[in-house]
């Protein structure tokens, strides 16, 4: 079997290797490169100007800081909100109800709930955003929440919730919880199952209720999941725009009360035609999601209980 | 309940039950809350799209009084619905298959056979999970311009199928590896080359990992929206789904055709919907499997 063994290697990894360097790796690459000059994308000619793009980056009040702002936020309340309703749902559909013969299982209805929760994870972005720029459309437009609270006499936002700096940012991360709690839940709960029943029911028999059942045994149990459902969520986050891009008026509006940074990155690089700024504003975004998941990693680490 | 648990100390007893009740009606309450969530927002387009125009903004909450089956059929014509189908499987059945063929074949050489730079080119797989898309945006666009794929299926077959890489092969890697060796060695045994094995012997055992991660791709590729914007961009009639279904949103704002792209939308919902329902269970463990260990 040693006979035609690197022909063999070489052959099956040339075309998977070749293309993900020439269309993956290189254009990343490259994306560096451009951050240190000045060159706006659409004619050949541009110069090295060292970190000048990284250093006017953060006096853009415009667009960047409010930007910075925003993924900011939803860096924060996104995965706090979405693991927290996660956990509790795979909690309760999984190990909360109690059978009569004492036994743990799911409380009723769980099959229906999980195929419910989890579908939002299957459409895609563009009908996502069609779906909730209709729901949060202003009442003359046949918003759904407007047209709701007006039916019951509650004083809706008159341009809709999209157009209200107040209300946007809130709005775009509703949906993004909306559409991610399903697969946390069922994240979540293939990573309860491997949690052996007798801890359970151990801790039944001395008394513990369902607040301790979960706080003492599950939550410990299941920290690995819980971390990597932080960085997976944390890069969601960072790569928020899709959403923006579909539902708020001027792609990041009102005001840039939703400009996140993938939006800006977008702006930058096909609309203002600066190239150059837009890759720094990447870069950035590339360490903040290096050092997220590498902090994590390291400080989220604890002691491994084997079972 | 708990205290029916025959073996529980009578001591305990007390305070559990009231517990039980109160928290299993609040919690059963929650849950039925976010299922409403999920549900009322999509029943409520499908009832939109059979609207007219007029009663959409007038009378969101209400029923339609016939159903108007004419938002699908232009939403089918006008907003073109129908040929963004068509190019979106055209697009798919190559690249899903270059994804798998090539996804599985390094994966498989990474997973069971030792070589020099074995480990960088894994780790370079994995490494591009982690790369937010925006950053390579602008350079792939003007890559794909260079050698004159831009805005041809081509190029974003290749593309699909680039990206698509990482997960693909950082999964399979951890299936390869814990397919059992011997059937391996007796096929070599019997005289099967590297290649006989591969086809032959490790694509078949491999089958629940494949599935899994088709799945996977699939919906990735059906819904992928960011791509085909940048690189399709200049014919809309070429335009994917997703792509060409926001071109429709944007669109209904100076056609005033509301009921139209509600109906399209939900046509573009329909097969991920079946989907969903049929393959429910694989498709549950597909998306999430690569987070498992």
């Amino acid at each position: 079997m040693k006979h035609g063994r690197y022909p063999f290697i070489l052959s099956f990894l040339a075309l998977p290797v070749g293309l993900y360097t020439w269309l993956v790796i290189l254009p990343f690459a490259q994306a560096f490169q451009i951050s240190l000059t000045d060159w706006s994308g659409s004619t050949n000619s541009f110069d090295y100007i060292g970190f000048d793009n990284y250093v006017n980056l953060f006096k853009d009040e415009r667009l960047v800081l409010p930007a910075l702002r925003h993924t900011g936020i939803i860096l924060v309340v996104l995965p706090v909100v979405t693991i927290a309703l996660g956990l509790f749902f795979a909690f309760m559909l999984n190990l909360g109800g109690r059978s009569r013969q004492g036994r743990i299982e799911g409380v009723r209805g769980s099959k229906f709930h999980k195929v419910v929760y989890f579908f939002p994870q299957v459409l895609s972005v563009a009908i996502i955003g069609i779906l909730w720029k209709q729901v949060y459309a202003p009442e003359n437009f046949g918003g759904l929440i407007t047209g709701a609270m007006s039916a019951v006499g509650l004083p809706a936002p008159v341009n809709g919730f999209l157009a209200d700096k107040r209300f946007v940012l809130a709005a775009v991360i509703a949906v993004l919880v909306w559409s991610a709690v399903g697969f946390y839940l069922v994240f979540f709960s293939s990573a309860m199952a491997s949690i052996p029943r007798d801890l359970y029911e151990a801790a039944i028999i001395d008394g513990a209720g369902r607040f301790q059942t979960f706080f003492k045994i599950t939550l410990p149990l299941l920290w690995d999941s819980v971390q990597t459902a932080w960085i997976y969520l944390s890069i969601v986050a960072l790569d928020v725009f899709v959403l923006v891009y579909m539902m708020t008026p001027e792609r990041g509006g009102p005001d840039a009360a939703s400009e996140v940074v993938g939006g800006v990155i977008w702006k930058y690089a096909f609309n203002h035609g600066e190239q150059a700024f837009a890759s720094a504003i990447g870069v950035v975004l590339f360490f903040a999601a290096l050092t997220l998941a590498v902090v994590s990693l390291r400080f989220g680490r604890r002691e491994q209980i084997e079972f | 309940m708990a205290t029916e648990t025959p073996v529980k100390p009578a001591s305990r007893a007390s305070g559990a039950p009231r517990e039980g009740v109160a928290f299993n009606f609040f919690s059963q309450g929650l849950l039925w809350l976010w299922s409403l969530l999920v549900i009322i927002p999509v029943a409520w387009i499908v009832i939109t799209s059979f609207k007219p125009t007029r009663q959409i903004a007038s009378d969101p909450l209400g029923l339609p009084e016939v159903l108007h089956w004419e938002n699908y059929a232009n939403a089918w014509t006008n907003g073109n619905i129908g040929s963004y189908f068509l190019n979106t499987l055209q697009v798919m059945v190559f690249s899903i298959t270059g994804t798998m063929l090539l996804g599985a074949m390094a994966a498989y050489v990474i997973a069971r056979y030792q070589f020099i730079g074995n480990r960088i080119i894994y780790f370079g797989f994995a490494a591009g999970m982690m790369f937010p898309v925006f950053l390579a945006l602008f350079p792939l666009f003007k890559t794909l311009q260079n050698v004159a794929l831009l805005n041809t299926y081509t190029g974003l077959v290749l593309v699909y199928i680039a990206y698509s890489l990482p997960f693909t092969v950082f999964f399979l890697t951890a299936f390869f590896r814990t397919l059992p060796t011997g059937v391996a060695e007796a096929a070599i045994v019997d005289g099967a080359g590297h290649y006989r094995l591969f086809f032959q012997v490790m694509l078949p055992m491999a089958r629940p990992g494949l599935i899994a991660i088709t799945i996977f791709n699939i919906i990735g590729q059906w819904n992928q929206f960011l791509l085909p914007l940048v690189l399709m961009g200049r014919n809309p009639d070429d335009a994917v789904i997703s792509q060409g279904l926001a071109n429709l949103a944007l669109r209904q704002g100076y056609e005033g055709d509301p009921g139209a792209l509600f109906a399209g939308t939900v046509m573009a919902m329909i097969p991920i919907f079946i989907a969903y329902v049929v393959f429910q269970r694989q498709i549950q463990a597909g998306l999430t499997a690569g987070a498992i260990k």
